[in-house]
């Protein structure tokens, strides 16, 4: 019996062992394709990774949010990418059509346009931060909550559904429409080249061969991104409310013997998962300048596979799994075929469950009552 | 009357597990529910703590009905629970966990205070304070578990078989602390298996059967008792 128990304890390690092995060797592999095409161009190689750092950096807000909710509730939100979508088309009313950008100016005229447009953008981004965290409490209450004690899978095809409902409801006429909608951004972007120091390049004009480009957008991105996974790591880590939705999230029974309120710990889990995802929204429509009701769903799905990579319900794991789909992908684009990427990353999924379903910095479910 | 268990009927589906298990506590008691393993000594613990609901009964704590409360709010009414298994959160460090137990306190001043308490009568947890839950042995695990319940300043300490899996030496050192924590005025539920030492320790018991009391009274009376000396302490 004993005997038995060490053999297989013996096989699993081992098991995982060669898993880890036959992904460095692809890893490596993909260095080595990539790497040996990429010395003849650095300058392409360099841009690439820098595409990739932007998208990575989205993902990254997305799939916080598939993480943090799965770890509370063990459910794939797939609702999720439709939130970040709904993030994206508020922020598109609110600079198109209501330019809340300009509110600064309008109510303290001769402020400086830099910052006028600085405090109206970081408004944009938290109004749609803010409606995309009602929505999901609200999605959580109607469509999650009541099938807390079901089956998994009954809350897994509900969440498909909503995800279905959020779509096809905004492509309704009054609402998204089902057409592409140019997006104006809150601001006007800068583009820099790098070729011997830093320049920035006159609208329409072309960089000299050979140089690097990068535009405020990134920075943006970057700044905003790094400020929010801070400001999360702080809220779980230090905050009693981060405290106990950790506590929630190893054992639910005991929170409650401990006067937690689970259900609301859970609300509030989603709330802050679906802000980050609007702030994301935000972000992405500025990137890539045009919103439509479906434009959520392989994000999202890019998300949840970066989800997966890092190790699902582990946050640090969301973070790099994210900037490493973004890379992926962008790599992948440039590399080997554009429409090649999708198919590229979804292979990443099927790879990482089969070699370490756990993901990077997952570990295997816990023996817990 | 501190808590006061009426006719409690508890079913998982079909299974009757509280056949009408009435029982009571006066204020500063320790009171014990012995019993074999299935008796329904846990299930009658987690219906007073609101985690389980009653197909019929009442529960009174302080005259006040408690039966449909929900759990969290049992907490804020003075009544917690140091689970079987000790449940300690193994991914949260110890300081934690005890901030978890102070879950419902509001004041910053009391926590410290009950964080102080809890350290005297465990100084172990406060040497592990930073290391992660999961790391304690298992002693430490239901020093932590106890410690933890204080933390919100119980009136009555629920304590599901806190001697589960632990050597002599530490069954006796954690009854002494339950006996100090009863003596600073805390009333104790205390359910146990090892019936030697809850008789030992408790004023008043009542032993279960299968979901129903079967014999209540003083623990010197329950001492004396030859049924419950033969089925529980293993006497000829
Ligand atoms: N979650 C559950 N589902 C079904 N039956 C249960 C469950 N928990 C306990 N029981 C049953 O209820 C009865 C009482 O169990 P319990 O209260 O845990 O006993 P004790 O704590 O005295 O060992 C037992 O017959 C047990 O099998
Ligand atoms: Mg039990």
């Amino acid at each position: 019996m004993e005997h038995e128990r060490l053999n297989f304890k013996d096989r699993i390690i081992k098991g995982k062992w060669i898993g880890k092995l036959f992904l460095v060797m692809i890893a490596l592999l993909a260095i080595w394709g990539i790497g040996s095409k990429a010395i003849y161009n650095p300058q392409l190689f360099i841009q690439q990774i820098i595409n990739g750092l932007q998208l990575g950096f989205v993902y990254a807000l997305i799939a916080l949010g598939y993480t943090m909710v799965y770890g509370i509730v063990r459910l794939i939100n797939f609702a999720h990418g439709d939130v970040f979508m709904v993030g994206a088309m508020v922020s598109y009313f609110a600079v198109g059509v209501f330019h809340l950008q300009q509110w600064p100016s309008a109510v303290f005229p001769g402020i400086p346009l830099y910052l006028s447009l600085t405090i109206g953008t970081i408004t944009v981004i938290l109004l749609s931060m803010i409606v995309c965290a009602i929505l999901a409490m609200v999605i959580e209450k109607i469509a999650y909550k009541p099938l807390r004690n079901a089956p998994r899978i009954s809350a897994l095809i509900t969440a498909i559904g909503m995800s279905f409902f959020l779509e096809y409801f905004g492509a309704l006429p009054f609402v998204f429409t089902p057409n592409f909608i140019p997006y104006k951004r809150p601001f006007d972007i800068v583009t820099w080249y790098v070729n011997n120091g830093v320049h920035q390049l006159q609208a329409g004009k072309a960089p000299p061969q050979g140089s690097v480009i990068f535009s405020n957008i990134l920075l943006i991105i970057v700044l905003v991104t790094i400020i929010l996974v801070l400001a999360l790591t702080y809220i779980v880590q230090r905050t009693k409310v981060g405290k106990a939705m950790r506590a929630s999230s190893y054992d639910k029974a005991t929170s409650r013997l401990m006067g937690i309120n689970v259900d609301g710990i859970i609300s509030i889990t989603f709330a802050i998962g679906a802000a980050l995802a609007g702030a994301g929204g935000v972000l992405y429509a500025t990137a890539y300048p045009s919103v439509f009701f479906w434009m959520g769903m392989i994000p999202g799905l890019k998300a949840f596979i970066a989800a997966v990579l890092g190790g699902i319900g582990s946050i640090p794991g969301a973070f790099v799994g994210a900037l490493i789909m973004g890379q992926a992908e962008v790599l992948a684009a440039g590399y080997i075929s554009t429409p090649m990427r999708d198919a590229i990353s979804f292979s990443i999924l099927i790879l990482v469950l089969l070699i370490r379903p756990t993901g990077i910095f997952g570990e295997p479910e816990a023996e817990k009552a | 009357m501190l808590l006061n268990v009426k006719e409690l009927n508890v079913f998982y589906g079909a299974i009757h597990a509280l056949q009408g298990i009435s029982f009571s506590i006066n204020q500063g008691e320790i009171v014990t529910l012995i019993g074999a393993n299935g008796a329904g000594k846990s299930t009658t613990l987690n219906t007073v703590s609101g985690i389980l609901r009653p197909r019929s009964g009442k529960i009174f704590f302080n005259e006040k009905d408690i039966t449909l409360t929900p759990a969290e709010e049992i907490v804020r009414f003075g009544i917690c629970q140091a689970p079987e298994g000790r449940k300690i959160f193994a991914t949260l460090t110890v300081l934690e966990n005890l901030e978890m137990g102070a879950y419902t306190q509001k004041n910053k001043k009391d926590i410290n205070d009950s964080l102080e308490i809890v350290f005297q009568h465990f100084p172990r947890l406060k040497e592990r304070q930073n290391q992660l839950g999961g790391t304690l042995s298992g002693g430490e695990q239901q020093m932590l578990a106890i410690g933890r319940a204080l933390m919100s300043r119980p009136h009555l300490l629920l304590l599901d078989e806190p001697s589960m899996g632990l050597s002599p030496i530490l069954v006796e050192e954690i009854f002494n602390i339950i006996q100090d924590i009863n003596s600073q005025g805390t009333s104790i539920l205390l359910v146990e298996q090892n019936a030697q030492m809850a008789l030992s320790v408790a004023h008043r018991g009542y032993v279960l059967e299968t979901g129903k009391v079967a014999i209540s009274g003083e623990c010197t009376e329950l001492i004396n008792n030859p049924q419950v000396a033969h089925a529980y302490l293993g006497a000829h």
